[in-house]
């Protein structure tokens, strides 16, 4: 059985149930007052792709609307400038719960598979893993090229007076592409990355299991 | 020097609101010996200073004035204004307050003639107003203030301006050589009745009080809207006068929130419902209301009040609490942004002014209280045993509206009644 279909079966109809036991921090999503002013004061505007305003998924979880809040593409615009956190009157930690429901919903497999910030942050995380530094040159070169080849291109060329600018300033450095800079003890990196993962899938799973 | 007779079988009273002087009043109409303190130069607290009040719509002159006739025809209570409690010790039945007495500079000859106040030039900020305007250094503190008696600003004490006061009094009134006096007062149960005071709304720093002069308090409205207030009781804006025909009501400013005051200030909902009609009053043509709200708490009996204001086409009401103000820099307009819970859609409404229904906290929060009381996370006063013969009311106790301030302010009458009568069994 997948993750998914997994967690449909155990808390059945109740979402709220489920994302205050699965999601981190969403024990707090209950003390929402619907005030709206997280929504108020987020700066992104609700630009395209912002769907769905804090207080407005707080009370889709409520209304128990799974599927629209697991696949919205909503949480993954959130920029974490935290204004929200700040006023919020029943101060609930708004960020870290757009964070959590997004890392929730990327784990069972239904956030929106070409959002950019959530390919961002797994083109971020491959990268930086590898070698233990982040390799900006190949992570541009990444997002430049994740609507395919052609715009890719057109994307470079777009940016092509910033790469010289920075390539001039020697803040860019094209034998990156070979392989680039390194951690000294790579195989340490991943091994603390890998009990790291071994202690948070258990934690993962004891809460799945309860 | 002050004389004030009293006994352990005295209650003392402090603050004379609406609560302090109901209190007083009941307790000395049971022939118990009252002494009720106020911190100000007169009676009457924050209900004489609203325009009118809920639900009959009545001006508070009305509700002041029948207690003040019971207290101007009762022998047993004895009035100190500006009079500050400073400590309280002993216990139930046995209490001595220090109290310090500050210095008005005119004494009981005064008729409230008013020439001292033409005789001086000097203006000091208008308290009763809020500061929303100036009056002369030689005030009456408002025109149905009890005692009906002139006050000097200590700003001028020592100054010319003192001196040409003093000349102008025929009756002389006018006392320059007055001292601050501390006085110890016995008593056997004491009612503490302070009140509230409004939210600092500088606090809510997104709402731009204080940096966006069009954005004021709902204290400063009824002000605003009464004939004896700044500006005559027209509805004029503080930027540049221009009437406001399409004000904001912005409910729990400061209220229901854990940065600001965690509790329901309870009234202010009625009172911004109760608002919409000062607009619709002097703007019967276009006059407009937007109320801005979480929900609203108009408790039981108020429910009607509330149903006829929702009826009223000039009064929008927008379930959102409104996160943050800016202003429209060309004409002075407060802009208010937020998202409506209702649909979701966000707004960006330019109102002419913009009033923050402030919540209400204690006047004396309880750690501050001079003597030892069990008060709330917010320092309102809890009936509990252990504060003995120490009994709080009105709002002193919760945030309350004048009739339930009224009840509570009967309630701790009574028992400071029965603490004073059981020292009177004992000595008889
Ligand atoms: C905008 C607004 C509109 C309102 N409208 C209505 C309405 O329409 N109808 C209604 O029923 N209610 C209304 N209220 C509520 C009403 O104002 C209160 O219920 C009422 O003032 C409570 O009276 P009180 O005597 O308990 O307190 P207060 O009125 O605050 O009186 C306390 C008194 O104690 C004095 N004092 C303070 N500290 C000391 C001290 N240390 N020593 C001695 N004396 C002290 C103060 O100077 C004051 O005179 C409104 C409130 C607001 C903010
Ligand atoms: S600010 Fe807080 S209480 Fe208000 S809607 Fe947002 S999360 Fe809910
Ligand atoms: S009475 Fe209304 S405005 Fe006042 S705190 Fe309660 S809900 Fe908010």
């Amino acid at each position: 059985m997948s993750a998914n279909a997994q967690m449909v079966a155990k808390y059945k109809n109740n979402f709220l149930k489920e994302v205050q036991e699965q999601v981190e921090m969403g024990e707090w999503v209950k003390m929402c007052m619907q005030c709206g002013v997280c929504s108020g004061s987020c700066p992104t505007n609700f630009h395209p792709g912002w769907e769905h305003p804090p207080q407005e998924i707080f009370m889709m979880i409520r209304a128990g609307k799974r599927e629209e809040v697991l696949t919205s593409p909503s949480m993954w615009m959130c920029t974490s400038c935290y204004n929200c956190i700040v006023r919020c009157p029943r101060k609930l930690p708004i960020t870290h719960i757009m964070h959590g429901l997004a890392n929730y919903a990327h784990r069972l497999g239904m956030a929106p598979k070409m959002q950019p910030t959530r390919h961002f942050a797994k083109l971020f995380w491959n990268n930086c893993v590898k070698t233990g530094r982040v390799n900006e040159l190949k992570l541009s070169m990444g997002l430049y090229f994740k609507d395919g080849f052609g715009q890719g291109i057109k994307n470079g060329m777009a940016m092509k007076d910033v790469a010289l600018g920075l390539l001039k300033a020697k803040r860019l450095n094209p034998f990156e592409m070979l392989g680039g800079h390194k951690c000294k003890d790579q195989n340490g990196i991943h091994a603390m990355l890998k009990k790291a993962r071994e202690l948070e899938e258990k934690r993962k799973a004891i809460k799945a299991a309860a | 020097m002050t004389a004030i007779v009293a006994t352990n079988e005295t209650i003392l009273v402090v603050g004379g609101g609406i609560s302090g002087m109901t209190a007083a009043l009941e307790a000395a109409e049971t022939g118990k010996q009252v002494v009720l303190l106020e911190k100000t130069a007169a009676l009457g607290g924050r209900t004489s200073q609203l325009y009118r009040y809920f639900p009959k719509m009545c001006h508070p002159v009305c509700g002041l004035e029948i207690n003040l006739r019971r207290l101007k025809s009762n022998p047993r209570i004895k009035v100190l204004t500006l009079a500050e409690v400073t400590g309280i010790a002993g216990s139930s039945g046995d209490y001595t307050a220090t109290v310090r007495i500050t210095p008005r500079y005119v004494n009981e000859n005064c008729t409230a003639c008013g020439e001292c106040a033409k005789a001086v030039s000097t203006l000091v900020d208008d308290q009763f107003n809020y500061k929303l305007g100036k009056t002369k250094a030689a005030y009456l503190p408002n025109a149905m203030a009890y005692p009906q008696r002139y006050v000097l600003d200590p700003s001028i004490i020592g100054t010319a301006e003192a001196e040409k006061a003093k000349a102008a009094c025929k009756y002389g009134a006018i006392d320059l050589g007055q001292k601050e006096e501390i006085v110890q007062i016995k008593a056997g149960a004491v009612v503490w009745a302070t009140g509230w005071q409004p939210y600092d709304a500088a606090k809510i720093q997104p709402y731009g009080y204080g940096r966006f002069k069009n954005v004021i308090t709902s204290v400063e409205f009824e002000r605003l809207a009464d004939p004896h207030g700044p500006t005559g009781g027209k509805l004029l804006r503080p930027s540049d006068g221009k009437e406001a025909k399409n004000v904001a009501f912005i409910q729990c400013a400061g209220s229901r929130d854990e940065n600001h005051l965690r509790h329901c200030s309870r009234f202010c909902c009625m009172a911004s419902l109760k608002q919409t009609h000062y607009v619709r009053e002097r703007f019967p043509e276009d006059g407009k209301s937007t109320i801005y709200y979480i929900d609203i708490r108009a408790i039981d009996r108020f429910e009607d009040f509330y149903q006829k204001v929702k009826a009223d086409s000039s009064v929008t009401f927008t379930k959102s609490k409104v996160a943050r103000i800016s202003l429209n820099e060309a004409n002075g307009n407060p802009i208010c942004h937020g998202v409506n819970t209702e649909g979701y859609h966000r707004y960006a409404n330019e109102h002419d002014l913009v009033v923050l229904a402030v919540g209400m906290e204690p006047s004396v929060k309880g750690m501050n209280i001079p003597a030892s009381v069990v008060a709330d996370s917010s320092g309102f006063i809890e009936a509990d045993p252990a504060n003995g013969g120490i009994f709080g009311a009105g709002c002193a106790t919760n945030a309350l509206d004048v009739n339930r301030s009224v009840q509570s302010a009967t309630a701790a009458a009574l028992r400071a009644v029965q603490v004073v009568n059981k020292v009177a069994r004992a000595e008889a």
